[in-house]
């Protein structure tokens, strides 16, 4: 018995609004506890929710960006339910009549290119937090009413590769539309799995169970692959799964259950009477299409495309929302596209990797990239002492032209200094100079690396080549 | 006498020439509350220091030549309409000691124009009857005979009006809860078209139907305080944008060529005898003044109080699913949050309330949802479309206000059917979110007020008071021992 995996998703995001999605309320992430509520957020008895235009437009771009249908006629329900940390007692969501509805949105997984359905994305207010402390309970509000939108998709997906390939797409996707800033750290992203198992080929779906609130790519792949372990270790051994909503535990790596079938709630959704649905015209939806920023694939075409990058280092950039808006806006600094582009895949990305930056917040400007690309470029310093300067603007954020300064690391075409740093490396590696002049001029490039190491990128490589072919053939 | 007798135009002459001042005028009032309302039992919150720090405020505006039409007028307030810094309890236990830290939109504007606020009046819990008697306190009297009720849920307020407590109110109406009260304690109340005025700050009832609107001693004072309190509001996205009128504009023309609709079903056997014959009297002064009378029929009638528990019941269940105890109101005790809410709700909440949230729940709830909750909303479309027919061949329509005059305290509580159908005349009109005037047209054998209701196309309010004003103008009222000689 060959067991295969059916997956669905719902993916929670917060919209990046200003404000919250029915009150003024700020929606930054953070801040004292309680001290971004109102009463209409709280829930105070009186008050009226009214909402937020911005949110509506941002889920409307969320959908055109996932290929789905905008109705053209929308409204909010009521979803009941008693929980301390939703001050109504009901959530305003949509039930019948979301926003978007149908999609798809194309991954790589597996080697091969799936297109992945959605089902309906919806818009929705956050709940508060929970905050559980010795034998107390405290609630705060402030998350309470940030606008979500709930990305539901059809059960396309087959293993833990398709699941975190999906939600690395559209997290880049929604970032790339100014939707969700995606920080997952932040809690702006998570994730609902629903999982079952059945026998390949069969026409029936086997009992699902749901994971909650996943919010990292780390712990999506990990509960993934266990469930489909538990669920097929149960199955194996002739038992059965039982349906119910399932919580991962980030340290032992495994699932528990929250609640079963029997305890699911009657939400008693029905339409919410405060506020009028909504209608758009044409030209509403059409304004709204229209201010949808470039996305990542058509990035990496006009990269490719018009710049003639590599496709892995186009790949790269496009990756990460901050890094590409560096590059173009570094691009339009200063027009090298490639040496820029080979720079910030390899030595910035490095010392991201390392840990030692944080793509989102850097200290230093584009233009200050550009115009460290550009001193490379124009023979102002040697290529190898972009690298010491980068390190420099990351750790003080100083210019690049104060780095160089400060370093003494301009290139001087002191020939006198040239001539004599030349003469001793040749001095002290006579074997190898020995090998050239008998026709192995392959260790030209040794001899030029130790130069130029010796001169610490005071000269200019031709100099240094000029200087060292003369000395070498005479 | 005089002064509590006066139209709120005299007041504001009054007030203008200097008779009397705001401070005076609020004295002579709160002098009356505390003389006749341990009896009557209107008000829950009496604002006397407040309220004459605000009279100061509105005599200093009245000193400038500044006055707006309700500067140093003074007013009572329905007890679900938030008042910032001072409680508003919807008259229930669960908000005993809810003190909003804001005002509805309504109070805002009527501060705007400086008015005076004297208290905060009794009303049935969360709104919910129509006798003022499921209040957890101040149980509010008919102030025509005190073994009877005042009506509700507005009772606290049309009881103010009635005793010359307080020369208007707001109150607010879900399903009658402004009409049927007026029509108990001989004044004039008039129900909005919804959206008309903001809901903020109005604790919701039943959200899709809830409208704040007058109770005064005439239609006038009713559209001179419609002129304060409508418009539409940002903090409201139900309120209508519809332009704001001068709805007191009307008063004094001709009503001549009027269509007034009779609906037969209106004057079924169900309505009291001595209801039915005073209101069609009505119906003959109003062609006496050259209206013209259209009969009528509205099917869907026997269907309407079914359609309105439902809607109402279920909006009420998840409206009143905020009061857990936890942030404020009445805290239950438990050892986790659901016994802990569950006790705050027991104790909280009275039995009509209690019986409103499970009728509503049990509506929504999945298996019953398409049985109740849908049918009721195919209902509502039905009796919009009978209101729409109806208003192709006429301009008002005239009904009772209610089947019965003001009955017997106790009579009625413990059948909560009967208490429902009572409802019968006024919750068609907040189903089709249509505006309704009540006024007294007579009194019975036992010299209880009875009230008729017109009712108008949306946002023909001036029209009504138009309307309810050439009756006025000819009609004796009966005095009570609180406003007799």
């Amino acid at each position: 018995m060959k067991l295969y995996p059916t997956i669905g998703l719902e993916i929670h995001a917060e919209l990046l609004t200003q404000s919250k999605v029915f009150c003024t309320c700020s929606a930054q992430f953070g801040g004292e506890p309680n001290s971004r509520c109102c009463p209409v957020c709280s829930g105070l008895p009186g008050t009226l929710p009214v909402l937020n235009a911005k949110a509506v437009e941002y889920i409307i771009k969320a959908g055109y960006i996932m290929n789905c249908d905008i109705s053209r006629f929308t409204k909010w329900d009521r979803k009941n339910y008693f929980y301390p940390d939703l001050p109504k007692a009901y959530q305003i969501s949509q039930m019948p009549r979301p926003v978007c509805l149908g999609g798809y949105v194309d991954i790589e997984s597996e080697g091969e290119t799936k297109r992945m359905r959605i089902n309906r994305i919806h818009l929705e207010e956050d709940a508060g937090k929970l905050v559980h402390q010795n034998r107390v309970s405290l609630a705060d509000y402030n998350r309470c009413g940030i606008p979500l939108i709930e990305i539901v998709t059809e059960p396309d997906f087959h293993s833990a590769q398709d699941v975190t390939a999906f939600f690395e797409k559209i997290r880049l996707m929604l970032q790339y539309a100014g939707v969700c800033d995606g920080r997952l750290e932040q809690g702006s992203m998570r994730c609902d799995v629903n999982i079952s198992l059945a026998e390949k080929g069969s026409d029936t779906l086997g009992t699902r169970t749901e994971v909650k609130n996943l919010n990292s790519l780390k712990a999506i792949q990990r509960a993934v692959e266990y469930e489909i372990y538990r669920q097929t270790e149960l199955i194996e051994n002739g038992e059965r799964v039982i349906q119910e909503t399932l919580h991962f535990n980030d340290a032992t790596g495994e699932t528990s259950s929250l609640r079963s079938k029997e305890d699911a709630h009657d939400y008693r959704y029905f339409p919410d009477p405060d506020i009028p649905p909504i209608i758009f015209t044409e030209e509403e939806l059409e304004q709204i299409r229209a201010d949808i920023p470039e996305m990542p694939q058509q990035r990496y075409d006009r990269y490719v495309g018009e710049y003639g990058i590599s496709p892995t280092d186009a790949s790269v950039i496009i990756n990460n929302k901050a890094i590409s808006d560096l590059f173009d806006n570094a691009v339009k600094a200063y027009n090298a596209p490639k040496p820029t582009a080979s720079f910030i895949t390899v030595e910035l990305m490095r010392r991201i990797n390392l840990g030692e930056a944080n793509a989102e917040e850097l200290p230093f400007a584009a233009k200050e990239l550009a115009r460290l690309i550009e001193l490379a470029e124009t023979g102002k310093i040697s290529k190898d002492n972009r690298k010491v300067i980068l390190r420099e603007m990351l750790s003080s954020g100083k210019a690049p032209d104060d780095v160089a300064e400060e370093l003494q690391l301009w290139i001087k075409e002191d020939n006198a200094l040239i001539e004599k740093t030349v003469d001793e490396i040749l001095a002290a590696n006579p074997t190898p100079v020995e090998q050239y002049r008998s026709g192995q001029t392959k260790v030209f490039g040794f001899l030029m690396g130790q130069c130029n190491k010796a001169l610490k990128g005071s000269a200019s490589p031709a100099a240094i080549k000029q200087m060292l072919e003369k000395k070498l053939n005479s | 006498m005089e002064l509590i007798n006066a139209s709120l135009k005299t007041l504001r002459t009054m007030l203008d020439n200097k008779e009397i001042s705001a401070r005076e005028l609020a004295k002579e009032y709160y002098d009356r509350i505390k003389k006749y309302d341990p009896e009557l039992e209107s008000y829950i919150t009496v604002t006397d220091e407040q309220a004459l720090s605000d009279a100061d405020e509105a005599q200093k505006r009245i000193d400038e030549k500044n006055a707006a039409p309700l500067t140093g007028i003074p007013l009572a307030i329905k007890d679900n309409i938030c008042t910032d810094g001072i409680r508003t309890t919807c008259a229930s236990r669960m908000l005993e000691n809810f003190v909003p830290p804001y005002n509805a939109t309504v109070i805002e504007k009527l501060k705007g124009q400086n008015y005076v606020l004297l208290g905060k009046t009794s009303m049935d819990e969360f709104a919910m009857g129509g006798s003022t008697q499921t209040a957890a306190f101040s149980k509010t009297k008919n102030p025509y005979d005190i073994t009877r009720v005042p009506g509700g849920s507005s009772g606290g307020s049309a009881c103010a009006v009635g005793a010359k407590l307080a020369p208007a109110a707001l109150g607010s109406d879900t399903g009658g809860s402004i009409r049927q009260p007026a029509s108990f304690c001989g004044v004039t109340g008039l129900k909005p078209t919804y959206g008309r005025v903001s809901r903020y700050g109005l604790i919701a009832f039943a959200s899709s139907l809830d409208q704040i609107g007058p109770i005064a001693n005439s239609a006038e004072d009713c559209g001179i305080l419609l002129n304060a309190i409508a418009g539409a509001d940002a903090h409201d996205a139900t309120s209508s944008p519809a332009p704001v009128e001068d709805y007191t504009a009307l008063i004094g023309q001709d009503i001549k060529g009027l269509k007034i609709a009779l609906p037969a079903e209106f004057y079924s056997d169900s309505t009291d005898d001595e209801v039915k014959s005073t209101v069609l009297s009505a119906a003959k002064e109003y062609e006496r003044l050259g209206a013209e009378l259209v009969q009528c029929n509205m099917s869907s009638l026997k269907y309407a109080v079914a359609a309105y528990y439902l809607i109402s019941g279920a909006e009420a269940a998840s409206n009143l699913s905020r009061f857990d105890g936890i942030k404020y109101g009445l805290r239950g005790e438990g050892k986790s949050f659901d016994e802990m809410i569950r006790d705050s709700r027991s104790k909280g909440f009275g039995a009509e309330v209690k019986r409103r949230i499970l009728l509503g729940n049990y509506a929504l709830s999945s298996g019953y949802y398409d049985a109740y909750y849908r049918k009721a909303l195919a209902l509502k479309q039905l009796i919009i479309k009978e209101y729409n027919d109806i208003f192709d061949k006429a301009d008002v329509i005239l009904t009772p206000t209610a089947p019965t005059a003001a009955y017997k305290i106790g009579e009625q509580e413990s059948d909560p059917v009967k208490m429902y159908l009572a409802d019968i005349c006024t919750v068609t009109v907040n189903i089709a979110s249509l505006p309704a005037i009540s006024l007294p047209c007579g009194y019975n054998a036992d010299g209880m007020p009875i009230g008729m209701s017109l009712v108008g196309k949306r946002f023909g309010e001036a029209v009504l008071i138009q309307t309810a004003d050439a009756y006025q103008r000819g009609f004796k009222y009966e005095p009570n021992k609180y406003t007799g000689a």
